[in-house]
């Protein structure tokens, strides 16, 4: 029995404004699971970001459609969806007095009251997701004297703390250094091992998103959905028809 | 230092600068004169100006907030131009088309000047609100609410050329901006209607908080956004439309307060936030009122230079200490 969080069935994605509908994709079929780190690739302009608006219920669905726990993602209130989906953009603005905590604390916001104060079980929720980041000692920063990967751990803390099955990153690791970058995967890759999450990232690191993920879901040219494992991708040559140029080579495994 | 413990002391001080400014004038204390100034006209002004700090303040908090914008407040954004607008629009051609002047400040005419500040002030939020979700960045919203002000001014300045004398008489005495002007039974009903829209502002704690972190967040917390940014900025437009229509536009005031509320309990919850913009709001506008009586003999200095001379540099402090171009308030 598979455990599948979110199903995309035929779905198209685009925009509609106006009378004007544009396409960015049609057909798409997939399914996520609890426990896997997934990875969507794809050239700059592809649709990425609106795959993952879809998926989070930001973007109505064109056709088709995108169905979480059995449910249809349109048919969930604000309220429930925001227990079942949180997200991690990159155009977070830091806001000045607001201390890591209190940004954590955010995410407890859909369980909290009418005036937002926190219980108990809210503080030490939101003390464990700061320390499943490795954020203990920044517990009293405020969020804009943080670097950006750190910044970048204190919303996945904050997401952690939503206490949702699902996690959706756009392009965590794509303003960090290195090290933050392999830190950041190897965070998310045991949140969705040990927490049973479904954790879904979407990024230009190739080499990250190839040796973290469980699955890589790639948006081709030609507009295609094409789901795989890793290696599968290395090993069939997709990787390299859609990212590949002369001389570069996609090695499915290093001994 | 501790939330109580500053509270408290901020709480302290409004009877102090209370008594000040009923303290403070030209006549002789003791007199039966006094008595009659203190009771007639200094405690009406002293009431008036704590209302309108505190209603300008919490305003420019909810637009600062709602525009993640450090430098949003009435007078900035072209708020307060449009609730004078709206008054011009009353007060100007009530005398041209009607006949009869509304200069004279009835029952009715005064409710008519409110509810067109209240449609000027909300017209322009619904506009910025419009602009500011498609452009970005602070200079590209300021200089729309500095075109708002001209094109307002405009406006006023063509309604003038069909106005009569007597109605431009009182408009330009009510666009200089006053405590004194609001008197008897008007004060009621003003510290009235401010002290029922604020309560109704700290509903808004928990939505303002959720807004900080962006309306794609605040929806993915569970936040209609668009909802709450519709009650957000009802309560800021009335409530700067209320003050400006009993006191005429003040400068500054509503840009300056929220972020000394934030200096002094360095936070960015709005639940300690809007108490203290709000009680920060009437002292500061007491002390402007204090030092506006400040130079004795009988010369009163105008509110607004008094308010701008404060809020000017905080204004500067503000943008100079966000060079960077960068990020809000």
């Amino acid at each position: 029995m598979k455990n599948i969080t979110i199903e995309l069935i035929n779905t198209t994605i685009g925009y509609k404004s106006g009378n004007k509908t544009t396409i960015i994709a049609s057909g798409l079929n997939g399914s996520f699971e609890k426990g896997e780190l997934i990875s969507l690739v794809g050239r700059n302009g592809c649709g990425k970001s609106t795959l993952l608006r879809t998926i989070a219920g930001f973007q109505t669905i064109l056709e088709g459609r995108v169905v979480q726990e059995g449910k249809d993602i349109s048919d969930y209130s604000i309220q429930e969806r925001a227990r079942l989906i949180s997200i991690v953009t990159t155009n977070f603005k830091p806001i000045p007095n607001m201390t890591v905590f209190d940004l954590v604390a955010m995410g407890r916001s859909p369980y909290t009251g009418f005036w937002g104060k926190l219980s108990q079980d809210d503080k030490k929720i939101i003390d464990e997701s700061i320390g499943i980041v490795g954020m203990e000692k920044y517990r009293n920063r405020t969020v804009d004297t943080l670097s950006d990967g750190e910044r970048q751990k204190v919303l996945i803390a904050k997401a952690i703390a939503q206490e949702t099955t699902v996690i959706i990153l756009d392009e965590p690791t794509s303003f960090l250094d290195y090290p933050s970058k392999v830190k950041t995967m190897q965070i998310l890759r045991t949140l969705a091992h040990d927490c049973d999450k479904t954790i879904i990232i979407s990024t230009h690191d190739l080499e990250q998103a190839l040796q973290f993920s469980d699955k890589i879901w790639l948006l081709n040219d030609e507009k295609k959905l094409i789901v795989n494992t890793p290696s599968e991708m290395i090993e069939k040559g997709i990787m390299k028809e859609c990212f590949g140029y002369e001389n570069c080579i996609f090695v499915s495994k290093i001994e | 230092m501790n939330n109580t413990l500053l509270f408290v002391i901020l709480l302290l001080l409004i009877p102090f600068l209370v008594f000040c400014n009923l303290m403070t004038g030209s006549v002789e204390m003791g007199s039966e004169l006094w008595k009659t100034v203190v009771m007639t006209i200094r405690l009406p002004q002293t009431l008036t100006a704590m209302s309108c700090g505190a209603g300008l303040s919490v305003a420019g908090l909810l637009m600062q907030t709602i525009f993640r914008n450090p430098l949003a407040g009435p007078s900035v954004l072209g708020v307060s131009s449009a609730a004078s607008l709206g008054v011009a629009f009353v007060l100007l051609l009530s005398g041209a088309i009607g006949g009869t002047s509304l200069s004279h400040f009835g029952v009715i005419g005064n409710s008519a000047i409110i509810l067109a500040a209240i449609a000027g002030s909300l017209c322009v939020m619904i506009v910025i609100v419009w602009l500011s979700r498609r452009v970005a960045g602070n200079a590209t919203l300021l200089i729309s609410g500095v075109m708002i002000g001209y094109i307002a001014s405009a406006i006023i300045g063509v309604l003038k050329a069909y106005a009569n004398e007597e109605d431009i008489h009182a408009y330009v005495i009510w666009g200089l901006g006053s405590f004194s002007r609001v008197s008897g039974g008007q004060v009621g009903v003003f510290v009235c209607l401010i002290a029922i829209l604020l309560p109704l502002t700290m509903l808004l704690a928990k939505p303002l908080n959720m807004m900080l972190m962006g309306d794609l967040y605040a929806l993915n917390l569970g936040l209609n956004v668009k909802l709450h940014r519709m009650w957000i900025i009802a309560a800021a437009g009335i409530l700067t439309a209320v003050v400006t229509a009993y006191c005429g536009p003040i400068m500054f005031l509503g840009l300056a307060v929220p972020h000394i509320a934030r200096g002094i309990f360095r936070t960015s919850d709005h639940r300690i936030l809007l108490p203290a913009t709000l009680i920060c709001g009437a002292e500061l506008s007491l002390l402007c009122n204090l030092i506006s009586k400040m130079p004795g003999a009988n010369g009163v200095l105008p509110i607004n230079s008094v308010t701008a001379l404060i809020g000017a540099p905080i204004a500067l402090y503000v943008l100079l200490k966000r060079k960077s171009g960068g990020h809000y308030i």
